[in-house]
């Protein structure tokens, strides 16, 4: 599904990532494992097609076809999704709404036509009980005044609005305390499926008692140093990274 | 990549710009007491109307015209100005819509605005002003069986002379600013709204502004007054076709509220706004608004959402004369190009308990400016006042302009004031944060604008709220979420 090959990215003029390679296939879960700087994010943000991000060197194959060459609206139209760490807020852009002008552009994509309203609640019912998310959570302001936990499940509900192929979670666990850490986990465990692919960036191991990956990367200074299955991810949580330099 | 959207964005064409080839009746050029008596004779209008107009153009000749307003433009020739045209009728005048030229018919039609009898607007009547004069009013019948009184004004002046005699500039006098008393000597039309005592309008009123000759200016004048408990609510919109010379429009807009009574007034301006690239021509939109709240437990409540006019300088003020009456100012002024604006609103409080809100947003796209002016005044006798406000503004772009400007003058001690005010710009975050989703960055563009405007456009009148949000998209094209 995702080939990454030697990639090289700057941001601001700063190489962050020196030569990262990755194999991504559906139905596999990788989880991407750093300290701080390590470039976690920007491999996240590179993958979205974030503006910020400069590709230097190196290819990124997306079934098939350079990824690269699509515009950040045509990768999400091609399933690419990307939860965001730091979701932005967007005052008196309704959530449904929101919701709703995302899925339509998927469909007009496909050639479906668009849901009204009315259609699309239907399906966005089926979604939050899914997710077990609040319906209060569908007439807010899209993240407006919403605690961190709730943008972090609002990219949740996202996704399983959207159902992504390939899904690259950027520090979902971060700043959640335990029960919101769990609800949000089990959000994605049901958006799991032979068909598509999730890459969780993160910080710590907690995240991986609840999704359990089938890969664990190690990145560090822009590249991966090493990989393995969830016993290297609980290997890191006991002796940190420094041994892996 | 998101400079590339905010340019396309603020390269969209203005699709108003056309303009209708009708053979004008007369017309008169130039400004002397001369134009005056020809402008009232071609109006038929009775002996008092005349002196007002020439008591106010002699003091307009001792007036000076200000320049205080953060605008900059080239002295305007008042001799160079049409201050009447009058599209050709088939018959000397209309008894009947089905009487008047299909051409103005069919420009109304090009804008949106039926006044065909089988496609009129459901719930809403119509006055349609083309350059100096009214095309026609719709549902003129049914409202009359109900009480209200809703004419062109030049209409009122021959039918009710005596509610124009007794209200006309009481709100705004004749020597209030320069373009008032301009306006007051050489207003052509507009519209009257009279609302009896206990009367609640059975439907929105609405009146539809059309500049459509070269090099003419219009001077519309309207007058609202709602008797006790009597309620209404009307809208103007307003279009001109694209020259590349600049129109004049100064235009006085006087509303009474009695004891209970209830105004809401709401405006979607988009008047030609000039050429975006080099500012060539435009309307200069120099409006006088304001509204007495004369009754007590009286509202008047000004909504406005201003996209057009290469300047825009108007404050919809409010006289809070009544004890417990309240004011209302809710408005969105977009700029864009080399547009100005200079808009606000007054909230004047001089009786007891008075209270009054202004939220105002403003978005500057392009090489624009935007400002935000507005008086907070509270009298003497204005005990437990209260005014809250709040002015954003929104950026989008580096090249484009946002200033706030609040006066506050409070002179009694019981005064609440609250004021808030932001300046934010369309993050690179807020717009990439669509695009992942899918979202193209037009419509991106235009729910992020739209979402800040919200405040604003949920106080528009029903449907008139999805007509603003898609006028509002001449500028912002495409749909919103």
């Amino acid at each position: 599904m995702l080939v990454i090959k030697d990639l090289h990215a700057n941001v601001a003029g700063k190489e962050i990532l020196k030569g990262v390679n990755l194999e991504i296939h559906a139905g596999e879960v990788h989880a991407i494992m750093g300290p701080n700087g390590s470039g976690k994010s920007t491999l996240a943000k590179v993958l979205a097609g974030h503006p910020l991000v400069e590709i230097t060197k190196g290819s990124i194959s997306y079934e098939g076809k350079d990824l690269t060459a699509f515009a950040p609206e045509e990768r999400a139209l091609q399933g690419i999704f990307m939860a965001f760490q730091y979701p932005v807020e967007i005052p008196g852009v309704n959530n449904a709404g929101f919701l709703r002008m995302a899925y339509n552009a998927k469909r007009k994509k496909h050639g479906l036509s668009e849901l009204d309203p009315i259609e699309f609640d239907n399906v966005l019912q089926a979604k939050i009980k899914m997710v077990e998310i609040p319906e209060q959570f569908l007439d807010r302001a899209v993240n407006h005044g919403f605690s961190g936990g709730e943008k972090k499940r609002n990219e949740i509900l996202q996704m399983a609005v959207l159902e992504p192929k390939l899904a690259v979670l950027d520090e979902t666990d971060s700043g959640l305390d335990i029960d919101a850490l769990r609800s949000v986990a089990e959000g994605v465990n049901r958006l799991k499926r032979s068909d598509n692919a999730m890459i969780l960036v993160t910080h710590y191991q907690r995240l991986l008692d609840y999704i359990i990956p089938d890969f664990v990367h190690i990145l560090l200074g822009g590249r991966i140093v090493k990989s393995g299955d969830k016993s290297l991810a609980l290997e890191v949580e006991k002796k940190g990274y420094d041994w892996l330099q | 990549m998101s400079n590339e959207a905010i340019k396309q964005f603020a390269d969209r064409e203005y699709k108003y710009g056309f303009k209708t080839d009708i053979a004008l009746a007369k017309f008169v050029k130039g400004l002397s007491e001369d134009t005056i008596r020809i402008i009232s004779h071609h109006k038929k209008e009775p002996e008092f109307m005349l002196e007002f107009r020439l008591d106010a153009y002699r003091r307009w000749l001792k007036m000076k015209e200000p320049h205080w307003p953060e605008a900059e433009y080239a002295p305007i020739d008042y001799q160079n100005v049409i201050y009447y045209a009058e599209p050709k009728q088939a018959t000397e005048k209309p008894k009947s819509l089905d009487e008047v030229d299909p051409e103005l018919l069919r420009t109304f039609e090009k804008l949106g605005i039926s006044l065909m009898e089988q496609k009129k607007l459901a719930g809403v009547a119509v006055d349609a002003i083309f350059d100096s004069v009214s095309v026609g009013t719709t549902f003129k019948g049914k409202l009359k069986e109900a009480g209200v009184i809703f004419c062109s004004f030049s209409e009122a002046v021959q039918e009710y002379p005596e509610l124009i005699k007794k209200y006309l500039g009481t709100v705004v006098p004749v020597t209030d600013n320069f373009f008032a008393a301009l306006n007051s000597a050489v207003f052509t039309d507009g519209s009257f709204v009279f609302v009896p005592k206990g009367v609640r309008s059975p439907m929105e009123l609405s009146s539809y502004f059309r500049i459509n000759t070269e090099g003419s200016g219009q001077f519309e004048r309207t007058l609202i007054i709602c008797e006790d408990n009597a309620y209404v609510s009307y809208l103007e919109g307003c279009t001109a076709p694209k020259f590349d010379t600049n129109q004049l429009h100064a235009a006085v807009v006087e509303l009474v509220a009695m004891d209970n009574a209830e105004i809401k007034y709401s405006t979607v301006q988009n008047w030609f706004a000039g050429d975006p690239k080099t500012g060539k021509g435009g309307i200069f939109n120099f409006v006088t608004k304001r509204g007495k709240c004369q009754g007590k437990n009286s509202k008047i409540s000004w909504t406005q959402v201003e996209t057009g006019s290469a300047i825009t300088w108007k404050y919809p003020s409010c006289l809070l004369m009544g004890d417990n009456s309240v004011g209302e100012f809710y408005s969105v002024a977009l700029t864009n190009g080399k547009q100005q604006a200079d808009t606000g609103t007054k909230m004047i409080h001089v009786g007891k308990n008075t209270r009054s809100t202004i939220i105002a947003k403003g978005i500057s796209v392009g090489h624009s400016n935007n400002n935000y002016r507005g008086l907070v005044q509270i009298g003497k006798n204005a005990d437990g006042a209260r005014n809250y406000t709040q002015c954003d503004s929104l950026l989008v772009g580096s090249h484009c302009n946002a200033n706030t400007f609040p006066y506050h003058d409070i002179q009694n001690p019981t005064a609440q004031i609250e004021h808030e005010a932001s300046t934010s710009k369309i993050s690179e975050d807020q717009l990439f944060y669509f695009l992942s989703r899918g979202i193209g960055q037009e419509d991106a563009m235009t729910s992020i604008i739209s979402g800040f405007c919200k405040d604003v456009f949920k106080e528009l009148p029903g449907e008139f709220a999805v007509e603003a949000t898609q006028l509002l998209g001449l500028k912002l094209e495409g749909a919103t979420g």
